[in-house]
């Protein structure tokens, strides 16, 4: 098909199409990720509604309570973006090392990790610092432990050839572990009996709510995380390096990119934002690090990466729709009497369908800007 | 189920109209009967224990005149549970919730409280305190320590080998008081027992729950209790195993058939209800509502088959002090497992007593360690 398109004899230019050529292409590359993911996320639906059928219940109630519980007023958007809000920065933690070609499933362990270590470096400042000094202290605690964490899978990948899968899962582990230890240990507030946790937040240090919003400041954050990390991948030559050495490591180092760098440093960056999620759990929504950190968000992140194809730009409208899936969730199981186990079902399914409609990348010629070049 | 699901939908409807008006309980323009009731578990509602407990309950005061029921299973304590209650309030018109996982009370319940003074939230678990508490919020609890207690004079009859075994969840104190009432019932009967402890340091987490309750049928405890989320796990194991089961949380005996002893259930059934009828006909809900086997908010499951005359004889004896409620667990002298007096001669202290909400000691007998 290539060698078809590349064809000089086909690519006729006419007058009138030189000028929309350019735009047609552009849209072409673009539209193909899209339809295909649209396509992909219909297919889906279609499976699930099948399996709805099967367990007696109808689809149409079911996608209108989806619809309802989800989207379907301001207060249901709401609901939905602050459920995306820490999917937002957990998805980065995989999405950023997969354009290395590195598969890391650890970030929960980065999440709880900067939770604890941002619960522990607001305590000696609180009341002496404004709070803005506060939550960068503890940004920047959180980002720098779970940036070591996940950095630590990214080393031991590329020094001493451990797989980096394995090792970000089993340190997500050690990671809780260790929260727990020190919840319950050295950081536990006396006065927790039966939750252990670390001292609470006053309330004049909380991470507030964006105005006019029932939505704490974790989405913008987590948003500009998103922004931050295309232009890091899409327009830095260090994005650009790390997207060789992801495409072929042996041409990445025969071009004498430093590939150990890359790896560690994605890693780092990576991590960094899942312990800014951890973060924003305490300083939002907590008020102290204690053992609701570990809800999962670091596992929920994987799928939103691989639905987003590690776009950092997708994972927005990504994140948004399983946190409106989730927000939905709850409605389905009280007014359709179906358990939580449904919304993991519909999760999985679109997973599977997403990924096996990766396979169809390229084989559709409408969406190959060489045959609009050729055409106009 | 279909029609199952149109009842549900017709009465939301009726229940959402009338939720407006039952907003205001409490004055006496609105002793109204419709009532939508939310209840929240933190994991599955069939897990044989901490939220089975309470969705049967939820079950019961579903079958009261007027009530509309929404429940949502596996909600984490997290931002997640303030918009599960904000979204039962605002869609399906709840006027009263009950969160009913320990960690749902602060912030997040709290938090709800003071967005929506108008609705009514009782917690269980959660020691609300009139200072610093809103008068819409309360919570609730049972003294499940003297089903434990119940717990070990079945075990010290069943015991061989002398040597009971615990699977706990966290060094916390209604954990730690659990641990000890169980190992002060088996030494009212026989004062050589020793009970071993593991904490699993999670709520729920399956393989850890069996790795320890075959790890304390392999040094010989014969009897096995637990303090988890879902004594499924543990239940299964040691009966697998040949050891006997006290329950926990709800009746497991279906798990553990001959092997099952007794168990310590709640009843929370009987505390819904009696929440429900107060907030029907314009009352008080109570904010702070504790009880024990006495009141109604415990129980105990029926005496297995292993258990022997003898056993059966002292069990209903000791339940039957604890129902006159004279009775004491902890009755001093009683030492720590490093030796310290924690219960001076001559203290007894009464369910109720504040000194038992902080225990962090493990008694005489206890082999294991809170930290």
């Amino acid at each position: 098909m290539t060698v078809e398109a590349n064809d000089p004899g086909l690519s006729i230019a006419s007058g009138s199409g030189a000028s929309l050529r350019p735009i047609l292409e552009w849209l072409a590359r673009r539209a193909e990720p899209v339809a295909i993911g649209l396509v992909a996320i219909l297919i889906g639906l279609a499976l699930f509604s099948l399996f709805i059928l099967a367990v007696g219940k109808s689809p149409v109630t079911l996608f209108q309570l989806m619809y309802t519980g989800g989207f379907g007023s301001w207060f249901s958007i709401q609901n939905s973006l602050s459920r995306a809000a820490p999917l937002l920065l957990t998805a980065l933690c995989v999405a950023l090392p997969a354009r290395l070609g590195l598969v890391i499933i650890g970030a929960e362990g980065a999440v709880v990790l900067g939770g604890v270590s941002a619960a522990a470096s607001a305590m000696p400042f609180v009341g002496i610092v404004p709070p803005i000094v506060l939550f960068v202290f503890m940004g920047f605690a959180a980002m720098v432990v779970g940036g070591i964490w996940i950095g630590f899978a990214g080393f031991l990948r590329h020094y001493r050839g451990v797989n980096e899968t394995i090792s970000s899962l089993l340190l997500a582990y050690i990671a809780i572990a260790l929260m727990n230890q020190f919840v319950e240990g050295l950081l536990r507030d006396p006065a927790s009996l039966n939750k252990p946790s670390t001292k609470p937040l006053p309330k004049e240090y909380m991470l507030g709510h964006i105005p006019g919003m029932d939505v704490h400041w974790g989405l913008v954050i987590g948003v500009v995380a998103c922004i931050l990390s295309w232009v890091l991948i899409e327009i830095t030559s260090f994005g650009f390096a790390a997207r060789i050495a992801g495409g072929n490591v042996r041409a990445a180092q025969i071009q004498g990119l430093p590939v150990g760098k890359l790896i560690v440093g994605f890693t780092a960056i990576a991590g960094g934002f899942a312990g800014l999620a951890g973060m924003i759990e305490v300083a939002a929504v907590q008020g102290s690090a204690n053992a609701s950190l570990a809800a999962g968000y670091g596992y929920t992140g994987i799928l939103v990466a691989f639905l987003a194809r590690h776009n950092p730009l997708a994972i927005i409208p990504v994140a948004i729709l399983l946190g409106g899936i989730a927000a939905s969730g709850g409605l389905i199981q009280r007014r359709m009497g179906l358990p939580d186990a449904t919304v993991l079902v519909l999760q999985g399914t679109l997973f599977i369908v997403i990924l096996f409609c990766e396979t169809f990348y390229g084989r559709f010629k409408i969406f190959n800007p060489d045959l609009w070049k050729r055409s106009l | 189920m279909t029609k199952l699901l149109s009842m549900n939908r017709r009465n939301f409807l009726q229940a959402s109209a009338a939720g407006v008006a039952a907003g205001l309980i409490g004055s006496p323009a609105a002793a109204q009967t419709a009532l939508t009731v939310g209840f929240i578990y933190v994991g599955p509602k069939d897990d044989y224990g901490y939220n089975q407990a309470h969705a049967e309950g939820a079950a019961v005061i579903k079958k009261m005149p007027g009530i509309t029921l929404v429940e949502e299973e596996n909600v984490p304590e997290t931002v997640d549970v303030q918009k599960t209650m904000e979204s039962m309030i605002n869609l399906d018109g709840a006027t009263l919730l009950f969160p009913t996982s320990f960690g749902y009370f602060d912030p997040h319940m709290l938090a709800m409280a003071a967005k929506y003074p108008k609705i009514q939230f009782r917690h269980c678990g959660g020691l609300w305190q009139e200072s610093k508490n809103p008068m819409n919020t309360g919570s609730y609890f049972g003294y499940i320590g003297q089903g434990q207690y119940l717990n070990g004079i079945a075990a010290a009859y069943a015991t061989k080998s002398k040597k009971i075994g615990f699977v706990a969840a966290k060094p916390i104190p209604q954990v730690v008081q659990n641990i000890n009432s169980f190992l002060l019932g088996a030494r009212s009967v026989d004062p050589t027992i020793t009970c071993q402890v593991i904490f699993t340091g999670e709520w729920s987490l399956a393989v850890k729950e069996a790795e320890a309750t075959n790890a304390l049928v392999d040094q010989g405890a014969d009897v096995i209790t637990c303090h988890v989320d879902s004594p499924k796990v543990v239940v299964e194991t040691a009966a697998g195993r040949g050891a006997f089961v006290c329950g926990y949380h709800a009746n497991q005996s279906a798990l553990a058939k001959d092997k099952y002893l007794t168990g310590a259930e709640w009843a929370w059934g009987n505390v819904y209800t009696n929440f429900i009828k107060a907030a029907q006909s314009g009352g008080k809900l109570g904010n702070f509502v504790r009880g024990g086997l006495k009141d109604g908010f415990v129980k105990m499951s029926p005496l297995g088959p292993a258990v022997s005359a003898e056993g059966r004889k002292k069990f209903e004896a000791t339940l039957a002090e604890i129902m006159s409620g004279k009775f004491s667990v902890f009755k001093g002298p009683i030492k720590d497992n490093k030796g310290n007096v924690v219960v001076t001669a001559g203290t007894a202290f009464a369910e109720d007593a504040i000194e038992l909400e902080s225990m962090g000691y493990l008694v005489e007998g206890v082999v294991g360690s809170t930290s």
